[in-house]
């Protein structure tokens, strides 16, 4: 099976004092290319995780406005769904063969984002020769190739994520739920039933008995992040669902693990994104506005149990703000805008602490179900979630990343009102992830 | 409720044989004191590859609660709604089980009660796996 080397663990910014980013300023986003999206892959090679790729990859490269032969770089995160997907060694679908050149792997390009599958079916990308794995998470990939560009092995990066949803419910009846016994890592928790959003739930509810919050309290998050949504021609809900939800819509959603209800959960789709990262210096030869990195970091689970705890989640969310100011010299007033990830929407307020934003001078935790009964919108002066983020656009953990890079250039189609700077987005656990600061300015 | 049958592998064979036995064991790292489940092959705090089996008292806490619409596991399907509780261990609170609390109603989990292992034989192969139910 074809696969690259992942990002190294020596490029994890992953705790305090490390100081300023050493590529802080000289590494920039520029060109963004986004597919058209599907609830789910129809089985026509034409509309594919990897036809959807290419175009995404096309769209980057002609917004960057430079030529495919200066592309020398690609990392990409393979895995593309976080749901059931097809055995390794499943054939693709006829007529697949007329369409695409094949690898040696069978589900590239289906179920699997493959660098080299795309390299067989994009000629025109005739200089690549930095291959890397930001597995997991297209944060990973952000992260990856913004240190790979600021330690010079390559200058024109794509950055690239697919995601596909096959036929048939995302989780429920499929694979190891369907038998009698179960075998594997998941037994620990998976023989109790809980659904994804569980585990969030469970620690939700914590935090709710902890600051005196309620669910209830969720729901103008719940309806701007569509409404943002809604703005981004991009998006799945503005393409395929584009009505508005109301309060009322969500305070009577159907339960999926009380207290996460379905509007709690985003909805699985077909999409992809690729990105351009370069160096401060040729970013200024592209056509859009350089988005800069000021800095990124990381955080991996330190649970010793089967669920994470609320301590494990404020504790580490708290050292990512921490780790990301500190790498790029700012502080939480300097934030104009959050992009940070809400799938699912339950966690949203982790992040949100953990960078203070929005805190006003509040000091402890608890404080960001209160923002959300403020103005949280686009043209407040906290705007929370501008993107829309997956609840807002469906599930790919990218639209937020996409937006922050958007509204740092200033081009967003959910522009917030105020300038927009300095922005942060990440994805994707509150114990789990890899962010980054955008800025306008390298400085 | 009528579970999965979990499938013991070489790492976790300890802890599923010793459930049979109806005891209850996690693993603990001797060097830095440290418990964790689920198992791995060495320590997750200081990498220790000593890693060991120790018993517990088999009591904990309720720390919390979801009630469960919409799962994904098929047997599971015609006990909806059902509780999943989240269960600190005594020993160390960051230790977490996950139970469906047999006897206690959805709507009625008493947050922060003591609860009591209790060990549940699942149908398809008779492999026993641990529940927890509050102490009255
Ligand atoms: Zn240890």
């Amino acid at each position: 099976m074809a696969s690259h080397p992942m990002t190294p663990n020596s490029w994890h910014r992953n705790r305090e004092g490390l100081g300023i980013w050493h590529g802080r300023g000289k590494v920039a986003a520029t060109g963004v290319g986004t597919s058209p999206t599907a609830r789910r892959w129809d089985e026509k090679p034409e509309t594919s995780m990897g036809a959807l790729t290419l175009i995404a990859i096309r769209k980057a490269i002609e917004d960057a406005g430079i030529s495919p032969s200066e592309i020398d770089g690609i990392v990409i995160t393979p895995e593309s769904t976080t749901g059931v997907s097809n055995d390794p060694n499943t054939p693709p679908p006829e007529g697949w063969d007329q369409v695409f050149k094949m690898v040696d792997y069978p589900q590239a390009g289906i179920t699997r984002g493959d660098i080299d599958w795309i390299l067989v079916n994009m000629p025109e990308l005739t200089n690549v020769q930095f291959k890397m794995e930001g597995r997991g998470c297209m944060s990973v990939s952000f992260t990856t190739a913004a240190e790979a560009v600021a330690r010079g092995l390559t200058h024109t990066c794509l950055v690239i994520r697919g995601w596909h949803n096959l036929a048939g419910r995302y989780y429920v009846g499929q694979g190891a739920a369907a038998g009698d016994t179960l075998a594997g890592p998941q037994k620990y928790a998976g023989l109790w039933g809980a659904p994804a959003c569980a585990g969030t739930a469970m620690i939700f509810e914590e935090y709710c008995n902890k600051y005196g919050k309620n669910h209830d309290m969720m729901a103008p998050f719940i309806v701007e992040q569509r409404k943002n949504g809604l703005m981004n021609p991009d998006g799945f809900y503005s393409q395929h669902r584009p009505e508005m939800i109301t309060v009322e819509d969500y305070l009577s959603g159907r339960w999926i693990a009380k207290p996460a209800n379905i509007y709690d959960n985003d909805l699985p789709i077909q999409a992809a994104l690729a990105v351009i990262m370069t160096t401060a210096e040729r970013a200024k030869n592209h056509r859009p506005k350089p988005a800069y990195v000021l800095t990124h970091a990381q955080t991996r689970p330190e649970s010793q149990g089967v669920t994470p705890t609320l301590e494990s989640w404020e504790r580490l969310s708290d050292k990512m703000g921490r780790m990301l100011f500190e790498g790029a010299g700012i502080g939480p007033d300097d934030l104009d805008f959050e992009n940070m990830y809400d799938g699912f929407t339950l966690f949203h307020q982790f992040h949100l602490e953990g960078l203070r934003f929005g805190a006003n001078g509040e000091k402890g935790r608890g404080y960001a179900l209160d923002l959300y009964q403020e103005d949280i919108s686009i043209t407040g002066p906290n705007p929370v979630s501008p993107s829309g983020g997956n609840n807002g656009n469906g599930r790919t953990r990218f639209w937020n990343h996409r937006d922050s890079i958007l509204q740092v250039q200033g081009r967003s189609p959910s522009q917030i009102s105020k300038p927009a700077n300095i922005g942060v987005s990440g994805s994707h656990m509150p114990h789990m992830c890899d962010s980054l600061i955008w800025s306008s300015s390298p400085d | 409720m009528p579970k999965q049958s979990p499938i013991p592998d070489e790492l976790d064979k300890p802890f599923y044989d010793a459930c049979n036995e109806e005891r209850l064991v996690v693993q603990y790292c001797p060097a830095c004191s440290r418990y964790q489940f689920p198992p791995r092959n060495a320590c997750g705090g200081c990498l220790n590859p000593g890693i060991q089996w120790k018993q517990v008292s088999g009591r904990g806490r309720i720390q919390s609660r979801v009630v469960v619409y919409d799962t994904p596991v098929s047997v599971l399907i015609p006990d909806q709604p059902f509780n999943v509780a989240t269960i600190a261990l005594e020993e160390e609170p960051e230790i977490i089980m996950l139970s469906h609390l047999p006897g206690t109603p959805v709507e009625q989990v008493p947050i922060g009660a003591q609860v009591e292992v209790i060990f549940e034989t699942t149908p398809a192969t008779g492999q026993k796996i641990p529940e927890w139910r509050v102490v009255s």
